[in-house]
């Protein structure tokens, strides 16, 4: 297994790779999450939450 | 009564979203577990390129669907300008920052990639720079669409960012056939067909197919965010 994360002698370059996509992949996913339940909150909190309500 | 009609496009698109969100993150999830499995334990290393050959998997999918979702912001800064239609900009909106997230994996990805095998982090030859000119381009769009005070100004300004930058999707594409670079050429999407055997092939499309799921689960949830934010501004307005 440790011969798995030594990647060949390329550890330091594979694995910060997929960090890096990671982080950018996995953060635009987290914003977006995040962006949809803020809105979600302040469209309940105007009542403007169900669909056919007046716009 | 120009906002409801301006809504009855959305509103359709809120019912297929709700249906269609679940389906597409529970696959993309399952994609990338598979794909993951295969990249790291069923591809084999490479002759040359050893184990960072790996970084592969996710490079080349995010470099495809930066370009390809480069093209689809194009296309709806077209539907945007050309037919006006209601959905286009708000989608702009939300596809803009997925983009740059894709070009930003590719470019980091590719970064580290280079490093070992190059001997360099970056160099400005005609791939990279093109490259990085879209991930640019995804930043300006984001950038020019809040602009202004009015949102319709800034849908406008970035859709025409938007078609005029398409002339850089060509450029990337075959700046390595074109100019020297450091850049391997194409070894998948070429004339006469692949060159890559199925044991790495078939990892890389799964992966491929896993991130084009990414995409539309992220541009679909982004979708319904911004069509119920500018719900909200209506709202606003209308109250004043």
């Amino acid at each position: 297994m440790s011969g798995f994360f030594a990647m060949g002698g390329y550890a330091a370059y594979v694995w910060p790779a997929y960090a890096a996509a990671l982080i950018a992949l996995g953060g635009v996913t987290l914003m977006s999450l995040f962006a949809r339940a803020r809105v979600r909150r302040e469209l309940r909190a105007r009542g403007l939450d169900r669909r056919g309500a007046k716009s | 009564m120009a906002g409801m009609h301006a809504l009855a496009n959305p509103a359709r698109f809120q019912r297929f979203s709700a249906r269609a969100l679940p389906w597409s993150a529970g696959l993309t999830a399952i994609l990338l577990l598979v794909g993951l499995y295969m990249a790291f334990f069923v591809a084999p290393p490479d002759y040359q390129q050893k184990e960072t050959v790996r970084i592969m998997f996710v490079h080349v999918p995010a470099a495809w669907w930066s370009m390809a979702g480069y093209a689809f912001l194009a296309g709806l800064g077209a539907a945007l300008l050309v037919w006006k239609h209601p959905l286009a900009a708000l989608m702009a909106r939300a596809a803009a920052p997925v983009g740059a997230a894709f070009a930003a994996t590719c470019l980091i990805t590719g970064s580290f990639w280079g490093r070992p095998m190059w001997g360099t982090w970056w160099v400005w030859d005609a791939r990279l720079t093109s490259m990085l000119v879209l991930f640019f381009l995804f930043l300006g769009h984001i950038a020019l669409s809040r602009a202004f005070d009015s949102p319709e100004r800034g849908d406008k300004a970035a859709a025409i960012l938007a078609l005029v930058g398409v002339i850089n999707l060509p450029i990337i594409k075959f700046s390595v056939d074109w100019w020297n670079t450091l850049h391997q050429p194409a070894s998948v999407m070429k004339l006469g067909g692949t060159t890559i055997h199925s044991s790495i092939l078939i990892p890389l499309l799964v992966m491929a197919v896993a991130f084009f799921m990414l995409f539309v689960t992220l541009v679909l949830m982004r979708t319904e965010t911004e069509i119920g934010r500018r719900r909200l501004e209506m709202a606003a307005l209308a109250a004043e």
